[in-house]
C-alpha cells in the first residue's frame, strides 16, 4: 500500500458517498421582490424543519403502519370480536398505540416550531415589509379590500393549519406578516415539493388545462380561496390576455399577494376580499373558468352548498369550474390510510378536512344545478423545479397521507344548452 | 426596529385546543423542549460548517460572508446528508422501537434460564 492509495487493500476502489435523496437547501427558495429578507441561521432553522418533516415522513412514520399492522389492528379484533368499522375506530385505536404518539407528538411539535421560526422571520422586520408592501399596492385597483366584511365560522372557529392568526389577522395596520410567513415555511414544509416558488400546484392546474381543455380560451378567470396567489399567478400566467379575480377573505393575504404578483410580473390579476359564498358583485353568467385549489377542505357544508351554486350562477355556458383537492374517501381506500388522512383534520387544525373527504363531492355538483354528464374527473400532481430536484419528477414512494403534493380535480363544464333552457 | 415584538408573537399559540399524544403531557412538553434544542444545535453546526467553508476557499471569514454564503449543490447535499445523519442519531429510539416490533425479542433474563437449562 502507499500514501496514494489512502491505505486501502490494493485493487479496491474508494466507497462512493451515500448518495443524498434528502430536500434541498433552503437557499434555492425562488426569492420574489417582497420575499422577507432571511439570516444564515434562519435559514438553518427551515432546513432543520424541512428534514424532520422528511425523517418523520419516511423514517418514523412507516414505524405506525407496522405497530397496526403488529398490535393496534390484532387487539382490537381480540378484544371486540370483529374488525374495525370506520376510520375512527382506527384512529382511537392508534391514539392508544406508543408509535403513533410519538411520531403525532413529533409532528405537532414540528409544525409549531415551523410557526415559530417563519413568524420571527417576518415579525422582527415587520415595519419594513408592510412598508415595501404598501408602496406596491397603495392606490392600485387591483387590490380591493372590504373592512367590513364578516368572518365566516370556519375561518374564525380555529387557526388552520396551527397558523397563529389564520389568513385574516392583523396585528397592526397594513399588515401582510402572515401571508408572508406562510409563503416562507411552504418551501420548509413541503421540502422544496411544490417548486421553488411554491406553485406547483397551479402550474399542474394550468397544464391540465391545456391538455385536457385544448379549445377552451378563457376570458374571465375567477380563484376562489386564493390565499397569497401562489396557486392562481401560473394559471394567471397561462392566459395572459385574461382578466383574473383571486377572492379571500383574509387582507394580509390579498395584499402580499398582489404585491408579490407584481414583482414577478403577472399583471393580470385582481385581488379581492371577500367571501366566496357570496358573491353577489359580480354578474350572471361573467365567468370563463373558476378555480379553487387546497380550498374547500377549509370551508363547511352549508358554504360549500352556497358556494357550488355561487359558481354555477357566475359561470358563462361553456365555462368550467375546478376544484382540487386531495381524494376523497371511498370504500376502496383502506381504513388505515383514511385515518392518517384524517391526522391534519383533528391535530392540525384542519377540522373540516375529515367530514370533507367523506361526502360525494359529484352529489353536491349535481345539486348545485350542474349537469351529471358534464362533470370533470382528473388528477394532477405538483410541477417541480428539475434543477432543484431532479428525482421529485417520479417519486412516487414517499406518501405523507394528506400531504403529499398530488391532488383529484373534480369540476363540471357548464353545458350550453342548460344554459340556455334557464 | 418594528413596532410588533417578535419575541413575544414569534411562539403565540393557534387558536384551537392543543392536543397532547403521550401519556403524560410533561413528557410531551419535555420533547417539545428537546426538540427546540436539537433545532438550535443544527443551526450552529450548519453554520460551522460555512465558516469552515469559507476558510477552506478564502483563508479569512467576515460576517457578512457567512450571511451571504449559499452552498453549491454538492456543498448543499453534503450539508444535507449531515442532518440525515443527525436526525437518525437524534430519534434512534424510534428507529429501535419500529425494529423491536418486528424483532421477537426476549429478555437476557429469561435466556439466561433457558442456557443454564441442561
Amino acid at each position: 500500500m502507499s500514501p496514494a492509495d489512502g491505505g486501502r487493500p490494493a485493487g479496491t476502489a474508494p466507497q462512493e458517498p451515500r448518495a443524498y435523496d434528502g430536500p434541498p437547501d433552503y437557499r434555492v427558495v425562488g426569492r420574489h421582490g417582497v420575499f422577507p429578507e432571511t439570516s444564515h441561521d434562519e435559514i438553518a432553522r427551515f432546513n432543520f424543519l424541512a428534514h424532520m418533516n422528511r425523517h418523520l415522513a419516511t423514517k418514523v412514520m412507516p414505524g405506525v403502519k407496522d405497530a397496526y399492522d403488529a398490535r393496534v389492528e390484532p387487539a382490537f379484533a381480540k378484544a371486540e370480536g370483529r374488525a374495525f368499522a370506520n376510520r375512527h375506530e382506527v384512529r382511537k385505536a392508534l391514539l392508544k398505540d406508543p408509535m403513533f404518539q410519538w411520531w403525532s407528538a413529533l409532528r405537532r411539535a414540528t409544525m409549531e416550531q415551523r410557526q415559530q421560526a417563519g413568524r420571527w422571520v417576518t415579525l422582527r422586520q415587520a415595519d419594513d415589509l408592510n412598508a415595501r408592501i404598501g408602496a406596491l399596492t397603495e392606490g392600485d385597483r387591483r387590490l380591493a379590500l372590504d373592512p367590513s366584511l364578516d368572518m365566516p365560522r370556519y375561518v374564525s372557529a380555529v387557526d388552520h393549519h396551527c397558523m397563529p392568526g389564520s389568513y385574516h389577522t392583523e396585528l397592526t395596520k397594513g399588515d401582510a406578516t402572515g401571508a408572508a410567513n406562510y409563503d416562507i415555511g411552504l418551501f420548509a414544509t413541503t421540502g422544496g415539493m411544490l417548486g421553488r416558488f411554491n406553485d406547483g400546484g397551479g402550474v399542474a392546474v394550468a397544464r391540465w388545462v391545456k391538455k385536457n381543455l385544448p379549445d377552451f380560451e378563457p376570458k374571465r378567470i375567477l380563484d376562489i380561496g386564493c390565499g397569497l396567489g401562489h396557486n392562481v399567478l401560473p394559471i394567471a400566467a397561462a392566459y395572459p390576455d385574461a382578466e383574473v379575480i383571486a377572492v379571500d377573505v383574509g387582507a394580509p393575504m390579498l395584499r402580499y399577494g398582489l404585491a408579490r404578483a407584481k414583482t414577478l410580473g403577472v399583471d393580470n390579476v385582481a385581488f379581492v376580499q371577500g367571501d366566496v359564498s357570496k358573491l353577489s358583485a359580480y354578474a350572471d353568467e361573467s365567468f370563463d373558468w373558476i378555480q379553487s385549489t387546497m380550498f374547500l377542505h377549509e370551508t363547511s357544508y352549508t358554504s360549500m352548498q352556497a358556494i357550488f351554486k355561487e359558481t354555477q350562477r357566475l359561470l358563462k355556458p361553456g365555462g368550467v369550474v375546478l376544484h382540487v383537492e386531495q381524494p376523497q374517501y371511498t370504500d376502496d381506500m383502506l381504513l388505515f390510510e383514511q385515518a392518517m388522512r384524517d391526522w391534519d383534520a383533528f391535530y392540525n387544525n384542519e377540522p373540516f378536512w375529515t367530514k370533507m373527504h367523506e361526502i360525494d363531492l359529484d352529489a353536491f355538483m349535481k345539486a348545485a344545478g350542474f349537469d351529471g354528464e358534464a362533470l370533470i374527473h382528473g388528477g394532477v400532481a405538483a410541477v417541480v423545479d428539475p434543477e432543484v430536484f431532479p428525482e421529485a419528477a417520479g417519486d412516487d414512494e414517499q406518501e405523507d397521507y394528506g400531504r403529499k403534493a398530488a391532488w383529484h380535480v373534480v369540476g363540471a363544464r357548464k353545458g350550453a344548452a342548460q344554459a340556455a333552457a334557464q | 426596529m418594528t413596532s410588533l415584538d417578535p419575541l413575544a408573537l414569534a411562539g403565540a399559540k393557534a387558536k384551537g385546543k392543543r392536543p397532547f399524544f403521550l401519556e403524560n403531557p410533561d413528557v410531551e412538553r419535555l420533547m417539545t423542549i428537546v426538540m427546540a434544542v436539537a433545532q438550535e444545535l443544527a443551526v450552529v453546526r450548519e453554520r460551522l460548517d460555512t465558516v469552515e467553508r469559507l476558510l477552506d476557499e478564502k483563508g479569512t471569514i467576515s460576517r457578512a460572508d457567512i450571511e451571504a454564503f449559499s452552498p453549491d449543490k454538492a456543498a448543499a447535499d453534503e450539508r444535507g446528508a449531515w442532518m440525515q445523519e443527525y436526525l437518525a442519531r437524534v430519534l434512534r429510539v424510534l428507529q429501535q422501537d419500529r425494529e423491536a416490533l418486528q424483532a421477537g425479542d426476549q429478555y437476557s433474563e429469561e435466556i439466561a434460564e433457558e442456557l443454564a437449562k441442561s
